[in-house]
């Protein structure tokens, strides 16, 4: 479980994250929502430890992440965008994540999937956008890790390798695993979502189950939900 | 082996591919080569060398070192969140790019030297002093391009700097004393002159090489007393403890920087 307490974090003058109280729930694949600028990368990148300097605790499986780099082996991570030494082939990559951290089982599963065995020995710069967020999917699962954190993880893929990516979180989550993952676009991946946050302009709004978030909106479905939450929160 | 280590050998596999890499390895031994091809005395030949070594490297190093930390932020960003700490990934990075562009200066230059031995046979003492030098100016202003850029997110202000750092170091550090000697030209300057020079890891680079072309003399008595310094063994080894104190400055500044930075 990753349990976030009075989380504040400042970019000079701007108030990023406000107080942030959060609880990512075991086992289940929470949606992280919030329309751009809302702060849900300043969250993710302070879960990742990327960002270093904030107010507040954040606790893995109750311990708190500080200085240590050894909880991130317990953390997949897709970024939205990443990109790799653009002379290094695929193979490469690979290779020098395996060599980093020390694991002898891995779940090839999407590399498979993906086909990605024909873009092996091919140069990172020659590869499409669309093959390189392949590539950055088959790593985030590819050592079986306890928490899977994806942001926008299918943006820039293709709809039959986003529905594989869908298919695979699913099987995921069915293990046991806790999935953290955001989205800008609601309708695409809200039938993934078992608990949803909102976060809007550094705090969070709602936090709890997608269903307890549609009865309380008394909409139809998450996407209007979400707007509803939204007009209420602006107002 | 390390992960330091294992990041290094996957940067200099990277950048040894790289055409600007590939392409400072060819203006090296270009330069070289037709520098070699003009005269067949050697010391002029490596004088002009060595001018380029303390003009041209610590650019290529100050720009490329700025511009390769910010084309790879989304790179360190990826490995920041992998279970690996932050110093083996700024130490990775930084001695991948090094061994990289040191590769391509000692091909490129060693090269044409390689092809015209016989020329060199009697001034080899010299060539090595010039890789050396070669090598602490490749350390020291990678390791300025790297803390520029660690420093400032604003690329174009990161790379302003940069051009600014080797302005500084290569142009007006020596226009600066210049005026200091004019104006205070009647007191005796010349173990300020030293003191100046030792700061400025440029002058250090290139009156420990100079003065082992008996050029000295030209220099007059500041040339004396810069002799005498350097000729001696404790000057020697004041200014190579110098010369490892510029190297290790920057890298160090540019990784603590880095270890509290937020990406």
């Amino acid at each position: 479980m990753i349990k976030i307490k009075n989380l504040e974090k400042y970019y000079s003058k701007l108030h990023v994250l406000k107080n942030i109280d959060l609880s990512i729930e075991q086992g289940k694949i929470t949606y992280l929502v919030g329309p751009n600028g809302s702060g849900k990368s300043t969250l993710i990148k302070s879960i990742l430890g990327l960002i270093k300097k904030y107010d507040g605790t954040i606790s893995i499986n109750g311990k708190i992440i500080n200085e240590d780099s050894e909880y991130r082996n317990l953390i997949g991570y897709m970024p939205q965008s990443a990109s790799f030494p653009e002379n290094l082939t695929v193979k490469d990559i690979i290779k020098l994540v395996k060599e980093i951290r020390y694991q002898n089982i891995y779940d090839e599963e999407l590399l498979t999937k993906f086909v990605l065995s024909k873009e092996m020995n091919k140069r990172l710069k020659n590869l499409s956008g669309g093959t390189i967020q392949k590539v950055n999917a088959a790593l985030a699962f590819l050592f079986d890790p306890q928490i899977l954190i994806l942001d926008e993880p299918t943006s820039g893929l293709d709809p039959v390798s986003s529905n594989i990516l869908k298919d695979k979180i699913i099987d995921e989550n069915k293990k046991g695993k806790t999935i953290l993952f955001t989205s800008h676009i609601i309708s695409e991946l809200e039938d993934l979502a078992q608990n949803i946050a909102f976060i809007l302009d550094g705090k969070i709004w709602f936090s709890g189950s997608k269903n307890e978030l549609i009865k309380i909106a008394g909409e139809s479905n998450l996407e209007r939900s979400v707007a509803s939450l939204m007009t209420k929160s602006i107002a | 082996m390390s992960i330091t280590l294992k990041i290094i050998k996957y940067q200099v596999k990277d950048n040894l591919q790289s055409r600007w890499i590939i392409g400072f390895f060819l203006f090296f031994l270009i330069f070289s080569y037709w520098l070699i091809s003009f005269t067949e005395d050697s010391h002029k030949v490596l004088l002009s060398i060595l001018n380029m070594i303390i003009i041209v490297i610590p650019l290529i190093c100050l720009v490329f070192g700025t511009i390769y930390i910010y084309n790879n932020l989304n790179y360190i960003t990826f490995m920041l969140t992998q279970p690996i700490k932050r110093n083996a990934i700024y130490s990775g990075l930084y001695f991948g790019l090094i061994i990289s562009i040191f590769v391509c200066f000692i091909l490129g230059v060693g090269i044409p030297i390689l092809l015209n031995i016989l020329l060199f046979t009697e001034s080899l003492n010299i060539v090595i002093l010039l890789f050396i030098t070669g090598f602490f100016q490749i350390l020291i202003f990678t390791g300025f391009g790297f803390l520029i850029a660690i420093q400032n997110d604003d690329k174009l202000k990161g790379l302003g700097i940069s051009i600014f750092v080797w302005l500084f170091f290569s142009i007006i550090y020596d226009g600066l004393i210049l005026y200091l000697l004019q104006t205070f030209q009647d007191y005796p300057l010349e173990k300020l002159a030293l003191g100046l020079t030792l700061l400025n890891p440029i002058d250090l680079g290139r009156i420990l090489t100079i003065l082992k072309f008996d050029v000295s003399a030209l220099m007059g008595y500041t040339g004396a007393v810069f002799e005498d310094f350097f000729g001696n063994n404790l000057g020697l080894f004041i200014s190579l403890t110098v010369l490892l104190i510029w190297s290790i400055l920057p890298f160090v500044l540019g990784q603590k920087k880095f270890s509290d930075k937020d990406i």
